[in-house]
């Protein structure tokens, strides 16, 4: 278990100072030295060779080698190869882009001028979430200070290598964040998630070979090249040795916390870190010296550990052994012992239904029917057979079992196999006490009469 | 459609797309190859100078973006962040309602705000100055329960909060 206060932070080394945001105050701290070294000394191939050996992985969600994602991009290609960031950070109980993007613009940019550099992309792309007005206009002004810099355009500082970079505003709709979603909807149409393969590396945005990374593991990119990859591989956890195909999770990690603690925040740890040791050492404990109840590892997608499996670590495998889906963006929500799960399963619900893109069946239907499901239920409606319901929808929706085009339908799942199988007492305790009458009630029930919100 | 109904008589449609707003859509033209790709950036441009995107206004950046309406009418509505028939208010405010906030109220706020303006989720008020939106994770649960309104992050929200930001609309 990684020691928590052996590594200084990294990522966020200039969150809180006066001025964090403006390329005068970056560069006083060594900024763009990294670029200037790469453009300078490194080809592209010796930037990608050194991000794959540090092991980096994406930050986004999905864990994947950073590295090996940008060897998939076509050898030779005439161009253009486009890089998307993906700044949508919409997956509950996350915000460590956004803290990024408003208090250290110039790190995400150097990192992503870098990995521009090592993909030969020429042309960047930040999708950004509506939702983040300052974020959007402390970008904006990066940008701007790098062009005037000559840190962007043509001859990115006297060398061969051009590239432009583009801010681009989404409209408020989580599934943006998917990245062939996302590049749907920078193409101008809804954003439907495509059928993969073929993968954004060799057919992506405007049928070119795109790479997506997340904000955070751009980021990333750049301590990589400023430390050396032997630096990154000596925080965090090394490969399992008994698992051939975990290639370790290395690198510090922002970690956000939120919920039932005391002291909700984006925090610098490296990956493997315990959620108990987040919620204790960095967040001063449960709010109020209340017990937890339960806890999301990364995201609300990524479904629900109890208080019993805190000492889960929070790598890339760690939440996979608890019965969760992953480590997704690994923003830690807490629950302390007052909350329900009805009321827990109920938002989750809430949130999945309204995200869902609608253009798979399972998806668009399994979380409309949960959503209703779980509201009958909570109005004192509830049939124990509706957990035997819930339950196989959520065994019958996502890429997992193979019925849906994207993991948005996985994530919807996760909550709910989670909070029924781990807390089943609980949900079958509540129907039969709000719901004495027709708890065993087997045959099709009435759909209640919902007040719409929206 | 409202925008619809007030075509003079017989004439073509009202105009409603400014030289400013034209000029503006066309600015994004060199960012992307294509022009479909600049649906999205000439939606928020007419958003944010009509508060809304009338059915005219659809017609006339399809236009300019050489689709047919239905092609932009199709991405337009699949968003659901771009109101058609009126516009919104003078303040429009996302109140979360996602999971860290609803640990900490964030649905209790939403209600008190609502039923204070006299109002559903969606919904305008009569005078015109709020429109009250529930949002999904506005990206700030260290903050929770949060707002965004206009460009403004609200946080720690309480009902004391609420209650002076309703009564400080301008
Ligand atoms: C429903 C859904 C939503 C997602 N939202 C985001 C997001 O907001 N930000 C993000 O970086 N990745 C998101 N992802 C993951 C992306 O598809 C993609 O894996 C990621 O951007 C790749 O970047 P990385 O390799 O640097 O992590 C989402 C995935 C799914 C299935
Ligand atoms: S799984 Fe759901 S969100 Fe993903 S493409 Fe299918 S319908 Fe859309
Ligand atoms: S849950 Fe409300 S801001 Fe994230």
């Amino acid at each position: 278990m990684p020691d928590v206060g052996a590594t200084e932070p990294v990522l966020l080394a200039l969150v809180g100072r006066p001025d964090s945001h403006t390329r005068a105050v970056y560069e006083q701290a060594g900024g763009y030295q990294a670029l200037r070294r790469a453009v300078g000394e490194l080809a592209p191939e010796n930037v990608r060779e050194l991000v794959k050996s540090s092991g980096l992985r994406g930050r986004g969600g999905a864990g994947f080698p950073t590295g090996l994602k940008w060897t998939f991009l076509p050898q030779d290609h005439p161009g253009p190869i486009y890089f998307c960031l993906n700044a949508d950070e919409s997956e509950p109980g996350t915000f460590n882009n956004r803290i990024l993007m408003e208090d250290d613009p110039h790190q995400v940019l150097e990192g992503l001028i870098l990995s521009c550099y090592a993909t030969r992309a020429t042309t960047a792309y930040i999708y950004m979430r509506y939702e983040y007005p300052l974020a959007w206009q402390r970008m904006q002004a990066a940008v701007d200070e790098c062009y005037a810099a000559g840190y962007l355009g043509r001859n990115v500082l006297g060398s061969q290598f051009s590239l432009d970079v583009y801010l681009h505003r989404g409209a408020a709709a989580y599934i943006c964040g998917e990245e062939t979603g996302l590049i749907e909807s920078l193409e101008g149409k809804r954003a439907w998630p495509r059928i993969k393969p073929p993968f954004p590396a060799v057919e992506g945005l405007f049928h070119k070979p795109t790479v997506v990374n997340n904000i955070e593991t751009v980021a990333c990119v750049k301590h990589i090249v400023d430390r050396g990859a032997d630096w990154f591989r000596s925080i965090g956890v090394p490969p399992d040795p008994n698992n051939p195909r975990d290639p370790g999770s290395f690198g510090p990690k922002l970690y956000c916390l939120s919920g039932h603690v005391e002291r909700p925040g984006c925090y610098e740890a490296p990956l493997g870190i315990t959620v108990r040791q987040l919620i204790d050492q960095f967040g001063g404990g449960i709010r109020g010296g209340r017990r937890a109840k339960a806890a999301i590892p990364g995201g609300i997608s990524m479904g629900l550990l109890t208080a019993d499996e805190l000492d889960c670590p929070l790598d890339f495998a760690g939440p996979g052994r608890y019965g969760c889906l992953g480590l997704g963006t690994a923003a830690v929500v807490v629950m302390d012992e007052t909350v329900s799960m009805i009321d827990f399963l109920e938002n989750s619900c809430q949130f999945f239904e309204h995200e869902s893109c609608g253009q798979c069946t399972p998806c668009r239907e399994g979380t409309s029917w949960a959503l209703k499901m779980m509201r009958r239920i909570k109005a004192g409606r509830g049939r124990l057979i509706d957990l035997d319901l819930l339950l196989e929808i959520a065994d019958s929706i996502g890429i997992m079992p193979g019925t849906t085009i994207c993991g948005l339908a996985d994530g919807a799942a996760w909550p709910i196999k989670n909070a029924i199988r781990k807390f089943r007492g609980e949900f079958e305790e509540y129907i039969r006490r709000t719901n004495p009458q027709g708890c065993h009630e087997t045959a099709p029930v009435p759909a209640l009469d919902l007040v719409a919100l929206h | 459609m409202s925008s619809v109904r007030e075509q003079p008589a017989g004439g073509a449609a009202a105009r409603v797309l400014s030289e400013a707003m034209i000029e503006e859509i066309r600015g994004y033209f060199p960012r992307y190859p294509t022009r479909q790709a600049v649906t999205l950036p000439a939606l928020h441009v007419v958003n944010r100078e009509l508060r809304h995107v009338p059915l005219q206004a659809v017609v006339e950046v399809a236009e300019l973006l050489e689709l047919a309406p239905a092609q932009v009418q199709d991405t337009l509505t699949f968003y659901g962040f771009f109101k058609q028939d009126a516009p919104h208010g003078r303040t429009r405010a996302w109140v979360c309602r996602s999971i860290s906030c609803a640990l900490l109220g964030g649905d209790d706020l939403l209600r008190h705000m609502c039923r204070r303006a006299g109002i559903q989720p969606g919904q305008t008020t009569p005078d015109g100055k709020l429109t009250l939106e529930f949002a999904e994770c506005l990206g700030a649960c260290e903050a929770a329960p949060c707002m965004l309104a206009g460009d403004t992050l609200h946080k720690n929200l309480t009902t004391h909060k609420a209650d002076q930001f309703l009564d400080g609309l301008p």
